[in-house]
């Protein structure tokens, strides 16, 4: 399964979680630490700042990185012992709009990193960068010590590092099968003079559905296999698509917002699987809007605003941080939407349309990105 | 919603059946080919004209009468060359264009076709006063003003709809068609009946998205099926178009034969009327840019082109302003027919024709802006005439596609187009 | 009314040369716009590549009729590759748009009065099919074919020839689209960022497709050149783009027989039609002053039209297709 590049303990799958052990998230909040200070108002109850308790140790992998990312200091762009991403003086501007600009960043190898930040933070854009998918106006960034940047996307996914999307892209015309065979690399098939000859490819063929079919079993979509993937539920989607992800045996996992759109029933059974990517050896990375999740299996968390990271460390110092707490109250708070909040969304878009209406056509290429 | 669409559909087909410019001009009596030659208001007598086959040799030859009027019988249809001897015509008269003194002419069977030799003191005689790269300048400022007032249409209707029209140019030839219906079967005077065209293609417009596209945009029907429909359309509308007015080309009553001007010294000189067209196309293409930008409809409509979701979400009747879009860029179309049908003829395949340079146009300043479309038409204009300086007149279309694959590599976006984002 | 002239006209027009010229051009399209999504609007240029590839190569150059075959292969492979690069890139209707406007250049240029010593102009090109009916097995003293239903010896080895060609393709496009190949393809026609993500190079995979699709739509340009003794640009224009697409819509998109069964009741369907309209007029059924012999060539050309929007609007799947695989929804 996932290679195991640090040379670490055997890893095996850790199902505990699935096993009737206490749901992390149901956990009963520990009592604020003293630094903590007062409450913060109407969001106070998001914040509320957990004790510094050493955190359960998951597996070896995660005993490790714990470890490790213990002697990183939490400040913006603080080095880490085994960083298997790095990023350099990365900006992407939209006409005259900073997106992101972010100066430096580290990923400590077989942690789960949480990127968090208000709405345009430039989160998803700087996950499009990394992964190709965007280009920078400047900067680098180097995966498994190699330069990535400038690598177009599905040389970057070869490269192991790769990415699920916000709006789930599962195949919906394609089978759950064909979808999880569609992820393996490497096939000789694929490539059009052997594919009209079906001998070369095979045995190939039926050790990739071996696998699929395996991994299907351990996401509990087996009995999907056969059926298109548009008949799936979003939360089976947002399954699909992780597993389809592992199909490559990746050693760098990126998760755009794996949470949104789920169905609670089926939040923690993705969170498992999240933290089981982990626990196999594998490096996560990943963009999400609730607290609750961030806070219960993030290994570290990096949080960015107006394009830059301007705080990073361990879930509770991070969330005790003043400027993190400035940039959510200052801004809008991120958390799955209440129909209040989904209103004054509306109200908001609303009042941007007018401001775009009025100011006319000054904003040509603000919005941009580039086309290929 | 099936049958209401079949209903639709129905009504739709029947409005164009009933376009009622049943006057086929064909009759069944023989091929032949004829004209009428005169200069301004006189007619042009004893000038030497005949015709050959498609082999080359020659199977008529006359001489006109003293009304002016020729005409050579043919043996069938197949496609014969009529050449005018320009050595015939009197001293001070010339071919308005003298590189049209040989005309290919397909004949169908039963087909009498009239062929048009304009004279007048034309560009032969003016060519000596003009320079010609101003000359073709502008002669593609004409042409594009006149394109882009069915660009700004396309391009609209692609901003608010997310449609490439492909029967666009179809709304093209609707103009020029009913002009002439009303113009030379009804004798009403030219700028009436292109007003009323105008207004009649306005109305077409909006009907066609109010019983069609707008049913199947309910339907949820995807954009690329839209598109294919579109070409459907187009071809069914097209042959509709055939099959009543016939193949041949034909010309307005008014403002035939008029004298080339040179304005004030300039080294250039166009007939009056191109000069009109050019000032009517122009204001049309202002009063629309202005509209867009000024009006609360206008601004409206840009932000559907922008952002329909989000335009829908404040409170902006997006149905409204695609219909109306349609309405007025459909105007605007019939608008260019009826000046490109003064500035060429009106024939059943004119909106076709410039199908592909509209696309070229509306490309190249960026699909969905207004103000895009108007530029990339000036630029295809302008190519197409001052490429003609280089390459045979027959190519020039190529040059204007050519432009835009390479703008395509160079800057998908267009000129004033934005980029789009991803994910 | 000869009812039976009017069902064998109509059957001989579906398996003649037009119906093998359309079965094959519109395989190739089934790859590009059934397959792979691609909404290639210039089919109609990869069949000229075909078509005057081998004309010119042999009428004009003097070449032995298999280069003929393999200048018009090459023509149609450069030409794939030429549109690939700029609009593989690109949003679905630019293709559109670009595939149009390049295959009108190649119209344009292939009848242009310059280029007339090489491709002889409006007049086209002709006798380049020697060395292929010398090698014609059948007599030709005699019409081969059962029921009335009969073709010359010329159009028989012409369309032996054309639909073990059809066979051909039609085994190794099942053969492709059920391996991992096709499997690809299918995903970028549903959406190319997803497989970007897993590590496929999108864009070659379109090029491949570009290229096979438009290599396939040059043999077809073979068959018709043969076919029909003569080649001309115009009958290479965007309308017989349009019809192909009308005919693998009518036979279904993505399916593997889509193009073949649509290309064979395509012009069955127009020849019947064209067959009922001609003898009602002539027979008085209809009458001069509602349409003459030559507007019963438009009636049809209306008639594919209302077909083409008829069809999308209420069957985009055609006869065979499958609508929840279609991928007509995309933008």
């Amino acid at each position: 399964m996932p290679d195991d590049m640090s040379g670490d303990a055997p890893s095996g799958p850790e199902w505990d979680f699935l096993r009737g052990d206490p749901d992390p998230i149901a956990a009963p909040l520990p009592a604020a630490p003293p630094s903590a200070g007062p409450s913060f108002g109407p969001s106070a109850e998001v914040f509320t700042p957990e004790p510094i308790e050493p955190p359960q140790i998951k597996s070896d992998h995660h005993a490790v990185a714990l470890d490790a990312l213990s002697g990183a200091a939490p400040e913006p762009g603080s080095p880490k012992p085994d960083p298997i991403l790095m990023a350099d003086a990365v900006v992407r501007r939209f006409g005259g709009l900073t997106a992101v600009d972010v100066t430096h960043l580290e990923v400590q190898r077989h942690s789960i990193t949480a990127l968090i930040g208000p709405n345009g933070a430039g989160k998803t854009t700087f996950f499009n960068l990394l992964t190709g998918f965007d280009k920078p106006d400047a900067g680098a960034w180097t995966f498994e010590g190699r330069v990535i940047s400038g690598l177009p996307p599905h040389r970057v996914s070869r490269r192991g590092m790769v990415r699920t999307f916000q709006l789930t892209k599962a195949l919906s015309k394609l089978s759950v099968l064909d979808n999880m065979r569609l992820g393996a690399t490497g096939q000789r098939g694929e490539a059009l003079w052997a594919a009209v000859l079906p001998p070369l490819w095979k045995r190939q063929e039926a050790a990739i559905t071996a696998r699929a079919m395996e991994l299907l079993e351990r996401f509990k979509l087996d009995d999907k296999a056969g059926e298109f993937a548009g008949t799936l539920s979003g939360g089976q989607r947002k399954l699909l698509e992780m597993a389809r992800a592992l199909m490559s045996s990746p050693q760098l996992v990126m998760l755009d917002e794996p949470m949104a759109g789920v169905n609670p029933a089926l939040t923690q059974s993705l969170l498992g699987h999240v933290q089981s990517l982990r626990d196999d050896g594998m490096t996560v990375v990943f963009v999400e809007h609730d607290m609750d999740v961030v806070r219960h299996i993030a290994d570290w968390v990096v949080v960015m605003a107006q394009g830059s990271v301007i705080a990073e460390g361990p879930p509770a110092a991070v969330m005790a941080d003043d400027r993190v707490i400035d940039a959510y109250l200052g801004a809008h708070h991120d958390a799955p939407l209440s129909i209040e909040e989904e209103e004054e969304r509306l109200a908001k878009a609303e009042n941007e349309l007018q401001a775009e209406i009025e100011q006319a056509s000054a904003d040509q290429s603000v919005e941009g990105g580039a086309t290929p | 919603m099936a049958r209401r669409l079949a209903g639709a559909l129905a009504a739709l087909v029947l409005a164009l059946l009933a376009i009622p410019f049943l006057a086929s001009p064909a009759a069944a009596e023989g091929e032949d080919l004829h004209g009428k030659l005169r200069n301004g208001d006189t007619a042009v007598a004893d000038v030497r004209i005949f015709a050959t086959d498609a082999g080359g040799t020659q199977i008529g030859e006359t001489r006109s009468d003293a009304e002016g009027v020729w005409a050579i019988p043919l043996p069938g249809p197949g496609k014969y060359t009529v050449t005018l001897d320009a050595e015939t015509l009197p001293e001070g008269v010339a071919l308005r264009n003298a590189d049209n003194a040989s005309v290919t002419r397909e004949i169908l069977g039963g087909a009498e076709t009239p062929q048009l030799f304009p004279l007048g003191e034309g560009r032969a005689v003016a060519k000596q006063d003009t320079i010609e790269w101003v000359q073709l300048t502008a002669e593609g400022l004409r042409f594009g003003l006149i394109i882009a007032l069915a660009a700004v249409g396309l391009s609209l209707i692609y901003g608010t709809t997310g449609l490439v029209n492909f029967s666009h140019g179809e709304l093209v030839t609707l103009g020029a068609m009913i002009a002439y219906w009303f113009n030379v079967e009804h004798g009403l005077q030219l700028i009436a009946a292109g007003a009323l065209a105008v207004a009649v293609c306005g109305a077409a417009g909006g009907a066609q998205d109010a019983l069609f596209w707008g049913v199947l945009r309910k339907r949820k029907t995807g954009l690329l099926a839209m598109m294919i429909i579109s070409i459907g359309l187009a071809l069914l509308v097209r042959y509709i178009y055939q099959y009543l007015f016939g193949g041949g080309n034909e010309a307005f009553t008014d403002y035939n034969s008029q004298t080339a001007v040179k304005p004030a010294g300039l080294p250039f000189a166009l007939a009056p009327k191109d000069y009109w067209s050019m000032g009517i196309a122009a204001a049309a293409l202002v009063l629309v840019l202005l509209a867009l930008n000024m009006t609360r409809l206008g601004k409206a409509t840009r932000a559907v082109a922008d952002n329909p979701s989000l335009a829908a979400a404040s409170g902006i009747d997006v149905d409204r302003v695609i219909r109306l879009v349609w309405a007025v860029g459909a105007a605007l179309a019939g608008l260019a027919g009826v000046l490109l049908g003064l500035a060429q003829q009106v024939n059943f395949a004119m909106g076709f024709n410039i199908l592909l340079l509209l696309f070229a146009a509306v490309t190249l300043g960026g699909l969905g802006s207004a103000a895009g479309a108007l530029l990339g038409s000036l630029v295809i204009g302008l190519f197409i005439q001052l490429s003609t300086l280089w390459v045979s007149p027959e190519l020039k279309n190529v040059g204007a596609l050519g432009v835009l694959i390479v703008i395509l590599l160079v800057r998908p976006q267009g000129i004033l187009g934005r980029a789009e984002r991803i994910g | 009314m000869d009812w039976g002239a009017i069902f064998t006209n109509a059957i001989e027009s579906g398996l003649g040369i037009d119906g093998v010229y359309f079965a094959l051009a519109a395989i190739g399209l089934n790859i590009h716009f059934g397959y792979a999504g691609l909404l290639n609007f210039g089919q109609s240029a990869f069949v000229a590549m075909g078509a005057y590839g081998l004309a010119t190569s042999v009428s004009t150059w003097g070449l032995p009729f298999w280069v003929g075959i393999l200048i018009g292969l090459g023509g149609s492979v450069v030409l794939a590759i030429l549109l690939g690069i700029p609009t593989l890139r690109l949003r679905a209707d630019y293709l559109a748009i670009v595939t149009i406007a390049a295959a009108e250049i190649i119209r344009l240029m292939l009848r242009s009065v310059s280029l007339k010593d090489t491709f002889g102009g409006t007049d086209g090109l002709q006798q380049y099919s020697g060395a292929f009916f010398e090698a014609n097995p059948y007599p030709d003293d005699r019409q081969y074919g059962v029921g009335g239903v009969e073709f010359s010896s010329r159009d028989t080895w012409v369309m032996t020839v054309g639909w073990s060609l059809v066979a051909l393709f039609c085994v190794l496009v099942w053969v492709l689209m059920n391996s991992p190949w096709g499997r690809v393809l299918k995903a970028i026609r549903e959406d190319e960022d997803a497989v970007r993500s897993l590590g496929k190079n999108v864009y070659a995979y379109k090029m491949q497709a570009l290229v096979l699709g438009g290599v396939i739509g040059a043999t077809g340009g073979f068959v018709v050149a043969l076919g029909q003794g003569s080649v001309t640009a115009d009958s290479f224009g965007s309308e017989t783009t349009f019809f192909l697409y009308t005919a693998l819509i009518l036979g279904g998109a993505a399916r593997v027989f889509g193009p073949v069964v649509g290309a064979i009741l395509f012009w069955s369907l127009l020849s019947l039609t064209d067959n009922v309209l001609r003898q009602a007029i002539a027979n008085g059924h209809i009458s001069d002053s509602i349409m003459t012999g030559t507007q019963v060539g438009q009636v049809r050309f209306m008639l594919v039209g209302l077909g083409l929007v008829l069809m999308l609007a209420f069957r985009p799947q055609g006869i065979f297709g499958d609508k929840k695989e279609l991928a007509l929804d995309a933008r």
